[in-house]
């Protein structure tokens, strides 16, 4: 079967289940002042020139997910510039369980709000609505660079499986913060220590359980699945010791006070974990894999993942795939838009050219996105 | 003179503007309501605020407010019954006699345990706290503290002063970050029923 002849789930076939965006509306978003779309549910290409404005317009896509979005920026940074006024993403959604509404904007100089359906909601409520995962050029160096980056992508994959993962993420941060600066303070009250040692112990087990389920279900799903994209052996790994157990982090924090007070910090804990990938096939590491090799892995670990909450939530999640074709070679980029066609994803793609995504045919909505007078024109075209 | 009558006038939107639940608007409406009533509510109001300015203080012994040094859960010996409910803040002190299902005293901690904001135990008089608990022979004391980190780690500091005497802890129900005051009655008696060891 050619790739043209993949059955096209479009609008109507499986629409019911698909977990999509219907609706986007863009106000003052970055380089986009006011842009109106409407989605089918079929993967979505944009294509355009260098600065045009695709990546800012995924972006919006990933901030209907709580956090700070796929680039990490602050509020202030989103706001279109020169006007500062603030900026404002309205979307409808459609799922299993239902449609909903979701808006969420920033005032200048305010923290980002967020509405569901109407009513005021904390971002972490949109985590239970949208599924979002992405790929962005800057994770092109996830396995050599710190492992800061990696840590975040394991959690991102335990979140998008259990929203709570983010608040016990949250919980251990905070009370990570406090004993640091007890630590910094010199303090030596004895029982505060041990009072926030149990609070950081117990969500750091929870945190460390997360990852490892989250990675329990990256290599069940790379295992079972026909992919042209290699499978990655994980595991936690810690550069002092990977402490899972709660019990165990408690007494190891207990212990280690002295050496973190001359530290100004803590030295064990799920805070300095990190997430080593080998190739399976192959036995590399892949921090030694090639460039377009590391790639492939990444899209194979977020391919994983989709599947995976496809399984839990009856939906595959949105994808947002940001100028992934261009770094694969023709055959494996036929295979990804195979492959996001079986999960039945709304993927967004980004490319410079349509020429990019012309095995994707029919089984793809086109936008193309320009830049006139300032300001991003995004156009919906035919396949090429 | 502005649309909002003389200067005084002004001085008491403002001030009645910076309330909790008031903004401009609203002061400017209370503020010509009692000067409407000046008999019935203003001048009242004034004499009621003169009072408890000139006598409100914290209770000496759990830091609630008072008229006297003793506040009137203190003073009465019926509430000595050995069970002593720790809080963070007045509101939820009043929130439990609302739903009148404690007939302990109180310890108001005045806030909670945070290295970060310079809040330390000293600040929270749990020193006091482990006084009361050897003066009035206390046999129970049971903690109402927010499910934050910050509440949370407040709750076991205080366990740890307290070898040998029994400490509780509200059963879940009391929301994240949230006071006992958003509370009902019920959920209070709920969670006070099902209190556990912590
Ligand atoms: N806050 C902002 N206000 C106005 N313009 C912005 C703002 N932030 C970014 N831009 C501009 O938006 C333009 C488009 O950026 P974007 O990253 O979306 O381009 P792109 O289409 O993905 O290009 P490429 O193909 O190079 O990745 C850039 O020129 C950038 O300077
Ligand atoms: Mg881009
Ligand atoms: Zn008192």
């Amino acid at each position: 079967m050619t790739p043209g002849d993949q059955a096209d789930p479009g609008p109507d076939d499986r629409s019911g289940a698909r977990l999509r965006l219907e609706a986007l509306l863009l106000s003052h978003f970055r380089s986009h002042r006011r842009v109106r779309l409407s989605f089918d549910g079929r993967p979505v290409a944009l294509y355009g020139p260098n600065g045009a404005g695709k990546t800012n317009l995924i972006e919006a896509v990933s901030l209907l997910s709580p956090g700070r979005g796929m680039r990490r920026a602050s509020a202030e940074d989103l706001s279109r510039r020169p006007e500062g006024l603030g900026w404002k993403i309205a979307a409808g959604t459609a799922g299993p369980d239902g449609t909903h509404e979701i808006e969420t904007w920033a005032e200048p100089g305010q923290s980002r709000s967020v509405t569901l359906d109407g009513k005021a909601a904390p971002q972490v409520a949109l985590g239970r609505v949208l599924r979002v995962l992405w790929l962005v050029p800057s994770m092109d160096r996830l396995w050599i660079e710190g492992a800061e980056g990696r840590r975040r992508f394991i959690d991102r994959a335990a979140m998008s499986f259990d929203p709570a993962h983010a608040e016990v993420a949250l919980a251990y941060d905070k009370a990570m913060r406090e004993r640091n600066r007890l630590l910094k303070d010199m303090v030596r009250d004895a029982a505060w220590y041990a009072a926030l040692e149990g609070r950081m112990a117990q969500a750091g087990a929870a945190l460390e359980a997360g990852r490892a389920a989250a990675i329990a279900r990256l290599m069940a799903a790379q295992g079972a699945a026909e992919t042209a994209f290699p499978a990655a052996d994980l595991a936690l790994e810690h550069p002092e010791r990977l402490i899972e157990d709660e019990e165990a982090l408690r007494a190891a924090l207990a212990e280690g006070r002295p050496r973190d007070m001359a530290a100004g910090r803590a030295l064990v804990g799920p805070h300095r974990s990190d997430l080593r990938a080998v190739w399976r096939a192959k036995g590399v590491a892949a921090s030694d894999a090639s460039t377009g090799e590391q790639k492939a892995l990444l899209i194979s670990l977020i391919l994983a993942n989709a599947r995976a909450l496809a399984q839990d939530l009856g939906a595959a999640p949105i994808l947002l795939l940001d100028e992934v074709a261009a770094h694969l070679d023709a055959g494996r980029r036929a295979a990804l838009y195979d492959e996001i066609a079986a999960l039945g994803s709304q993927a967004f793609l980004t490319g410079t050219g349509a020429e990019l995504f012309d095995t994707l045919g029919a089984r793809a909505q086109y936008l193309e996105v320009t830049e006139a007078e300032g300001a991003s024109v995004v156009e919906e075209r035919p396949a090429p | 003179m502005s649309a909002e009558g003389d200067e005084a006038i002004q001085r008491l939107i403002a001030l009645m503007a910076r309330l909790p639940g008031l903004g401009p608007r609203s002061a400017r409406r209370a503020v010509l309501q009692l000067v409407k009533k000046k008999g019935a509510l203003l001048l009242p109001l004034a004499e009621a605020m003169r009072e408890v300015a000139e006598t409100a203080r914290e209770c000496v012994n759990c830091g609630n407010i008072a008229t006297r040094d003793l506040c009137e859960i203190c003073a009465d010996p019926k509430r000595r019954t050995g069970q002593i409910c720790v809080v963070e803040d007045v509101a939820d002190l009043w929130a439990m006699e609302r739903a009148q299902v404690f007939r302990g005293r109180y310890h108001v901690l005045g806030g909670t345990l945070s290295a970060l904001d310079a809040v330390g135990p000293e600040e929270l008089r749990i020193p006091r706290l482990v006084e009361r608990v050897r003066e009035e022979e206390a046999s129970e004391i049971i903690l109402a503290l927010a499910a934050t980190i910050d509440g949370q780690t407040t709750a076991h500091y205080i366990a740890d002063q307290l070898p040998g005497t029994s400490v509780t802890s509200l059963a879940q129900g009391v929301p994240v970050g949230g006071e006992l005051d958003y509370l009902d009655d019920g959920t209070i008696t709920a969670a006070l029923k099902a209190r556990r060891a912590l």
